[in-house]
């Protein structure tokens, strides 16, 4: 279990990474955390040409307040990082917890969970809920991707192959909202079978789901039935689970209903 | 296609080292090939089973999930070196007296990674214990005996350094 | 005739950590992986990716990459290496094919080795593999068991009539036992395959030096591989030296012989230089042995005092493409059905069994060998007759277990059961729970709309076993185990014994017998084990037999080398040998005083031996082999709870506590067997709770991943209290009986019964393991069935 050969580069600027984007895009890997990619290329699942290693660019995972409100965390900002940050928002905290293992979560990264878009990864669908911005960079200059319109499906996002993640904005989220977010997994650290993510302002809903559909996404029925003090589980019917023997399309809506509830408990809602 | 290899310096166990290495090998590779640091083990290779964990920088990783050249420049230690600080040798103390190892292949994996639970959180729960531990597969022991070791240097430890 | 000599303050039943582990703890442990070889070079193999095909190679490509030393087929390792035929002297008309060290032209099972390269590093030597190129023609697979005996079935082998690999009836009659029952309850249970997840994978180093091998592996028994492979390869067992260090784990896996192990050792015979090959992890998930995979209905009759009148029991058993070589894949099924209805007093038994070909990885001995299949059975059909009585599990337990006054006895199905403490381990294992209390507290629990559950499983398992067991088979399993006990000059005891250390401890417990065979502290005994050109032959690691039969062996052996030290001292002393003895490493008279310490009397012996008295030698080493004559297995007994706790919404299992109560005989170190025992109930949760080798619809194996096969981790296990009962074993003088496999014999079963206790007000049953959330989902009909 060896990975198959491939060239190494580890830029020190971002300017020679989005060269080097631009010469190789599809054929190259970006290495942040590794986590998922050198599993990938142990397995000889993944097959790059080349792996550009972006751990050497200095600031890119800086965890910063943003001026007018909210928080600017670099796409290589370790879990364990963001897990420790009193900047960032509680949903994530809670969700991080149940993202792998620690020695993991010391090396992975946001910037990487959000570009590999594993549908049962927790990440993404706590930018989804929290409306988060993920700002990509290529040659061509920044792009501002709205989280919700990000994830395309399984392991596909808005990315383009000469684009890398840049940095994830959430925008502020004032004392009024509360969060939760809960999952079912086999083991502790296992990826979700399915897990909700919730959040709940003032006359405000955002919900968004793991493990059920291939990507996570908004889901303006359920919310509006939360929003309107009714039974969320009719909305429900919006969803269109993934379909596996181990996982069959009525269990992970099964499920994504029961977390619904209790996610809505937890905040104090119904 | 080509087996590029890369000059890499770094520090491990205290010691100065200088290596040219291929660049898809991964860090417990090279730590057991190159270096002969055979005490950090290799049960999956995928990332699943803790083994290898060495520290790179003062955080516990997954040594087969990280290439041996981005070990340019870090200071890594191993099990080898966990004795030199207070909460690895308590650890292993502890682990030989409670019999929490029997073949002893996850071992060295388990004892960094508790290491790094009790400087963060000395004196932990036998739930945070096992959470914290979660990542680290013992195939042998059923973990009871591990969380009791864990417990009993978290103890001693704290009776040295209130 | 439990030696009475036995010092009751002595090293036997002392809690002491393993000298070993001050090694292993250190990371300082020597495992195969870690012994590079000047000149070494790496193996790596073409596995079939499909569960049957036929397949037409082209190497060219292979060979010429940069690197490449050889690329080796079939035929080219047929020139040193010969095939596998399993024995079936015992089990007559089982089919199972020659196995070759690499396959020819059509793969059976998915993993099986095509081809191997070897390289200069192991990333080279798969570039290689990658770059043979294959023109497979896939066959029809049989690999679900339940289909693997239809009429269209798809043959395993070309040219088989059926799939059926050996089949057997065992017992009498029943119609008449079972038509005057005042109840029958019946059950079927299904398991999936599981495997043994070694931590350490499989490996070995290989190396021929002028005809003769050295060979460095991580196995249980290197006696046994060294007789096979002198056997196969045509030379002497004097030419073959197996050295087993540190060994990563065991648990039955690494006692079979693998075509892999074999195609590395032929290559590096003919290619003159050393050999490593070290399994990854998804050629263990994939190729290791298999094991646990059977279907299984069982009836149980009862009468109207509710005592229990007998079992038939019908039992479909997956074998995979070949029965394991060399000790077969029905041994497993034979041992399930050895122990259905064990710990109870029953009239009547019947067994059918079936063998299952399949195009899948040979299933083999895995720790506990079939008890969790036969404990399984047992314990669900004794929670359902109790509860169509209306009566407490435990009563019903009480009334049928095999009183102490009437043992021994043999039961209906042919098995001397004898010494089994059952009804103190009930007593001890409710007030071990502070069951009333316990009780009480589940209740409020239930009634606050949690969903707790409380199972329990009784357990016999057969230990230790003599030679009657492999001897018929033809099999070469050597059941005896011999110590050579050495004094040496420094007054310490060497002590070679050819059982084997995998992480169980057996090195400690040997040195706490020897040091009271002796008398001799513990910390001056070193016992050595695992190389087969230092140590003597026996039998190594299998079937829970290191404390009983090595432990024997290391007793006669230390009894003997004291006598004959304490002749040499009289000698020397001129003292009679009966007023001498040895304390702590002392020669002393009758008054207890030191008149000569051991390392004086051996350097005496060793460098001045003129001191001698003319006539006397002066052996220091004394070996001496045992084999038991009595009994041909050891029964243990104990009695496992576990209180679970189901997420009725989500379906999520939960085991908080888990109790066991055992009994092994004579315990030689408390702290040893009570981790064994929470070490096997783990491995039982995890059959229980989440191990699967899954297969898709086409027969894909797709748990190759240690993220697929899901074994139990820290936080899916609960606190494990342990409670040990000793009724020695009679007929040896130590007294012990095999420790090391029963916690993972009746985990599985109180699982499965604590589950099916928590579903019981729901109307649900659980019947299948592993129990998954969506089974428990199912069954509730909160989600639809497939």
């Amino acid at each position: 279990m060896k990975p198959a050969p491939f060239r190494y580069e580890r830029p020190a600027t971002l300017e020679a990474v989005l060269a080097l984007l631009d010469a190789h895009g599809a054929q190259a890997e970006i290495l942040a955390g590794g986590q998922s990619l050198m599993p990938m290329l142990a397995l000889r699942v993944a097959r790059p040409d080349l792996v550009i290693d972006i751990n050497r660019i200095a600031g890119l995972g800086d965890i910063t307040a943003i001026p007018d409100g909210g928080v600017r965390i670099g796409a290589r900002a370790r879990h364990a990082e963001v897990m420790a940050s009193p900047l960032v928002p509680a949903l994530m905290r809670s969700a991080l917890a149940h993202v792998a293992h620690p020695a993991i979560r010391n090396r992975g990264t946001l910037g990487g969970s959000l570009a590999l878009a594993d549908p049962a990864a927790e990440m993404p669908c706590c930018m989804v809920a929290l409306g988060a911005r993920i700002v990509t960079l290529s040659s061509r200059g920044e792009t501002h991707h709205d989280a919700a319109s990000f994830f395309h499906g399984l392991y596909s996002t808005a990315r383009r192959p000469d684009e890398m993640i840049l940095r994830i904005e959430i925008p502020p989220l004032g004392p009024q909202w509360r969060f939760a977010f809960l999952e079912e997994a086999r083991r502790l650290g296992d990826y979700a079978i399915a897990g909700v993510a919730l959040a709940m302002g003032a006359g405000e809903v955002r919900l968004a789901f793991c493990g059920v559909e291939p990507a996570p996404r908004c889901l303006p029925a359920t919310e509006a039935l939360i929003l309107a003090g009714a039974d969320p589980l009719p909305g429900l019917v919006e969803l269109a689970p993934m379909d596996s023997d181990d996982a069959p399309e009525a269990y992970r809506r099964h499920l994504a209903g029961v977390l619904l509830k209790r996610a809505l408990r937890e905040v104090g809602h119904g | 296609m080509d087996n590029q290899t890369l000059s890499i310096a770094c520090t491990i166990n205290d010691r100065a080292i200088r290596a040219t290495i291929p660049v898809r090998q991964s860090l417990v590779d090279f730590l057991r090939e190159g270096v002969g640091l055979t005490g950090s083990h290799v049960g999956c290779a995928h990332g699943v089973c803790g083994a290898c964990h060495v520290v790179v920088d003062g955080v516990v990783v997954r040594g087969c999930l990280i290439l041996a050249v981005q070990a340019d420049g870090a200071e890594i230690s191993t099990i080898e070196h966990a004795a030199t600080t207070s909460i690895g040798a308590a650890l292993q103390a502890a682990f030989f007296e409670r019999a929490a190892l029997q073949c002893g292949f996850c071992t060295s994996g388990m004892i960094l990674q508790a290491a790094e639970l009790l400087a963060q959180n000395p004196e932990p729960s036998r739930d945070e214990i096992r959470a914290a531990l979660s990542g680290n597969l013992c195939r042998c022991t059923g973990y009871h005996a591990i969380v009791d070791a864990v417990q009993m240097a978290s103890a001693r430890l704290s009776d040295i350094a209130p | 005739m439990t030696d009475l000599a036995l010092p009751q303050d002595g090293w036997i039943g002392r809690r002491m950590p393993r000298e070993d582990t001050r090694r292993l703890v250190m990371g300082a442990g020597r495992y195969v992986d870690d012994l590079a070889c000047r000149g070494e070079l790496h193996a790596a193999f073409l596995r079939s990716p499909y569960p049957h095909a036929g397949f037409r190679l082209d190497l060219s490509q292979a060979k010429a990459l940069d690197g490449v030393a050889a690329v080796f087929v079939a035929e080219d390792l047929a020139r040193v290496c010969g095939g596998l035929i399993c024995p079936d002297l015992a089990f007559p008309g089982m089919v199972s094919p020659q196995q070759l060290p690499l396959v020819a032209e059509r793969a059976v099972y998915q993993g099986e080795p095509i081809a191997l390269v070897l390289a200069d590093s192991r990333a080279v030597a798969e570039d290689a593999v990658e770059l043979i190129a294959v023109d497979w023609q896939e066959l029809p697979a049989i690999t679900r068991l339940d289909q693997s005996l239809t009429q269209d079935a798809p043959p395993v082998h070309l040219g088989l009539a059926s799939n059926l690999g050996w089949s057997t009836q065992i017992g009498t009659d029943l119609r008449d036992a079972f038509a005057g029952a005042a109840l029958v309850v019946e059950t079927t249970l299904d398991f999936a395959r599981n495997t043994g997840v070694t931590l350490e994978p499989r490996g070995l180093i290989a190396q021929w030096d002028a005809g003769a091998l050295e060979l460095r592996i991580s196995h249980q028994m290197p006696h046994q591989l060294q007789l096979h492979i002198a056997e196969l390869f045509g030379v002497a067992m004097s030419r073959v030296r197996v050295i087993c260090g540190d060994v990563g784990g065991g648990f039955g896996l690494k006692m079979h012989i693998y075509q892999d192990e074999l195609a590395t050792i032929a290559a590096a015979r003919l290619i003159g230089r050393p050999v490593r090959f070290i399994a990854d992890r998804m050629e263990s998930l994939m190729a290791d042995i298999h094991a646990r995979e059977h279907r299984i209905h069982g009836r149980m009759a009862v009468d109207a005092q509710g005592r229990i009148i007998g079992f038939d029991i019908d039992d479909l058993h997956g074998m995979g493409a070949y029965s394991v070589f060399p000790r077969s894949s029905t041994r497993e099924a034979m041992s399930a059905l050895a122990v259905i209805g064990a710990p109870y007093l029953h009239q009547v038994f019947h067994a059918r069994l079936r063998c299952a070909l399949q195009n899948k990885v040979p299933t083999g001995q895995l720790r506990a060998v079939g008890n969790p299949i036969g404990c399984a059975i047992t314990e669900r059909l004794v929670d359902l007759a109790a509860s169509a009585r209306g009566e407490d599990r435990l009563v019903f337990r009480a009334r049928n277990l095999l009183p102490e006054a009437m043992q021994p006895w043999t039961s209906p199905s042919g098995f001397r059961l004898f010494g089994l403490s059952h009804h103190r381990c009930l007593e001890r294992l409710q007030k071990l729970m502070d069951l009333p209390k316990l009780r009480a507290e589940i209740s409020d629990a239930c009634a606050s709309g949690r969903w707790l559950g409380l199972g329990f499983a009784s357990l016999v398992e057969f230990t230790a076993p003599n030679s009657r067991s492999y001897g018929p088979t033809g099999a070469p399993v050597a059941a005896v185990d011999a110590v050579v006990a050495t004094l040496e000059m420094t007054g310490d005891i060497s002590v070679r014994a050819s059982v084997s250390e995998i992480g169980q401890g057996i090195r400690q417990s040997l040195a706490q017998v020897m040091a009271d065979a002796m008398g001799v502290p513990a910390e001056n005994v070193a016992v050595l084990t695992g190389d087969t050109a230092t140590v003597p032959h026996g039998g190594g690691a299998w079937a829970s037999r290191g404390a009983a039969i090595g432990g024997e062996a290391a007793w006669q052996a230390g009894v003997a080398l004291r006598a004959q030290i304490l002749e040499i001292a009289a000698a020397l002393l001129q003292a009679q040998a009966a007023d001498l003895d040895i304390r702590f490493g002392q020669v002393v008279d009758q008054h207890g005083s030191a008149r000569m310490g051991l390392d004086e009397l051996s350097r005496i012996v060793t460098l001045q031996s003129y001191l001698l008295p003319d006539g006397m030698q002066g052996q220091l080493s004394v070996s001496r082999t045992y084999r038991r004559e009595a009994d041909s297995a050891l029964p243990n007994n104990g009695i496992q709870a576990v209180l679970v706790e189901i997420d009725p919404d989500t379906g999520h299992i939960s085991a908080l506590r888990h109790w066991v109560v055992f009994d092994c005989g004579r315990v030689l170190n408390p702290l040893l067997v009570e981790e064994q025992i929470r070490g096997g109930v783990v491995m039982g949760l995890g059959q229980a709770l989440l191990e699967a080798c899954s297969y898709d619809s086409g027969g894909q194996f797709i748990s190759a991943t240690l993220a697929d096969y899901k074994v139990p981790m820290a936080d899916d296990a609960p606190d494990i209290e342990v409670a040990l009962v000793e009724t020695p074993y009679a007929g040896s003088a130590v007294g012990a009986k095999g420790a090391g496999e029963a916690g993972a014999c009746a985990a599985p079963a109180a699982l499965l019964n604590a589950v099916n206790d928590a579903l019981a007000g729901q109307g649900a049953q659980i019947s299948a393991l592993p129990i998954t959330p969506l089974d428990v989902l199912r069954a509730l009909g909160r989600v639809p069935q497939a």
